[in-house]
């Protein structure tokens, strides 16, 4: 890790599965002139219980999350998730903590970050999901710090509804919903360019009553949402309120 | 410029290559390994499909300095002497393409599903395959193939 850290900086960038640098690249978007690689990293691709949380290693891919027992049983719907992330070869190669570095606005694990309360473990800190991810692409890690695990709270019931584009299995609207003791979180992806972000009226409705009607009547304003070849802005808005009904009915 | 080593089909394998240089450029124009295609370049249709240690990547989005060290096969790995891999003799069997451009990416997909799922559903078998795309359309018998391909091969490879 201390030989990793110690490349970073400069032009230097981080690669873990390389599913969204690698093409980012291809298309000129990024110019690294060094790739760091964390596979030679001992100990970033462990699953640990840590009884009132999860703790899923930088490293893990997306098929790992997907097929662990330990996150099937602690948190079904963080692994129901990434089994919906891309193709079986993505989930092959890419990683948690790729992910969560990249924020790409229509990824899935930010939703399930900031719904679930994680924190974002580094080399040096912890910084909490709710201050991490900052909009498209930017998160406050510095040029040299290292993703190293993810740390999910078990919630008492989670899941995730996506709509995903037919293509590429982004989101074009994915709504995760968690209920922690009294609190309830509302986190949506893919529908902002600005990248995740929480419901709070939805929140609150599902605080009084967990039930999908009580989300029904509320809509999210289409005004900063986005709109592409996948969906315009009011199909984004009518979405995150049908995803959010279909998550709820899925937490059972 | 770097130099990577590799076990490729069983073999070990060595090259210098641009630091740049992808898997599937290594494979195909270092080592002359032409059966891994390039379709879109874009990890969306599944053509380079190979096994890096033991499961199946996109060999367009993976470099091959990534690859050092790794356990690669190929679609040339598959058979047995003249004798085909059970998943290669029920694509032949249920016929199982038409140009068959996407068939090697296909045929190694489907060699992971049946290693994980010895006896995969149609749905199963739709849903592994989201990262193949076949542009004759002939899923259906791509389909009938990975079930038969993956009963054959009995869950191990």
């Amino acid at each position: 890790m201390d030989e990793a850290v110690a490349a970073l900086g400069g032009g230097a960038k981080l690669i873990a599965g390389g599913q969204s640098l690698l093409p980012v690249m291809k298309l000129n978007l990024a110019a690294p002139t060094d790739l760091v690689s964390l596979a030679g990293v001992p100990g970033l691709a462990d699953i640990a219980d840590g009884g009132d949380s999860v703790t899923v290693g930088a490293m893990c891919t997306h098929t790992q999350v997907a097929g662990s027992g330990i996150v099937q049983a602690r948190i079904p719907a963080l692994a129901a998730m990434a089994d919906g992330i891309g193709d079986a070869q993505v989930r092959n190669a890419g990683t948690i903590g790729g992910s969560v570095a990249h924020n790409d606005p229509a990824a899935d694990y930010p939703a399930a970050c900031v719904a679930l309360g994680a924190t974002i473990v580094t080399d040096r800190r912890e910084i909490h999901a709710d201050h991490f991810f900052q909009g498209m692409f930017m998160t406050p890690l510095e040029d040299d710090e290292v993703i190293t695990a993810v740390r999910f709270p078990v919630p008492e019931r989670a899941a995730y509804a996506k709509f995903a584009n037919p293509a590429s299995k982004y989101a074009v609207a994915g709504v995760m919903v968690a209920k922690r003791g009294t609190g309830v979180r509302v986190a949506v992806t893919g529908a902002s360019g600005d990248g995740v972000f929480r419901v709070t009226e939805m929140e609150e409705a599902l605080e009084d009553s967990f039930s999908a009607e009580a989300v029904a009547g509320i809509g999210v304003s289409s005004h900063e949402l986005l709109s592409d070849t996948a969906a315009n802005a009011e199909y984004r808005a009518h979405l995150v309120t049908v995803m959010a009904k279909r998550a709820v009915e899925a937490c059972g | 410029m770097p130099t990577v080593t590799m076990t490729v089909n069983g073999m070990q394998r060595s090259g210098t290559v641009e630091s740049r240089t992808l898997l599937v450029e290594f494979l195909r124009e270092h080592l002359g390994l032409t059966g891994t295609h390039v379709g879109c370049d874009t990890s969306q249709c599944g053509a380079c499909v190979v096994h890096v240690s033991g499961t199946s990547v996109k060999s367009c989005t993976c470099l091959a300095v990534q690859a050092d060290g790794a356990d690669v096969t190929t679609i040339e790995g598959l058979a047995n002497g003249t004798d085909l891999h059970p998943m290669q003799e029920a694509f032949r069997e249920h016929h199982g393409l038409q140009c068959g451009f996407c068939t090697p990416g296909m045929v190694l997909s489907a060699v992971d599903l049946a290693n994980r799922n010895s006896n995969p559903s149609e749905h199963e078998v739709r849903e592994w395959l989201e990262g193949n795309l076949c542009r004759c359309t002939g899923y259906h018998n791509i389909v009938k193939a990975v079930q038969a391909g993956a009963q054959a091969m009995g869950g191990g490879s």
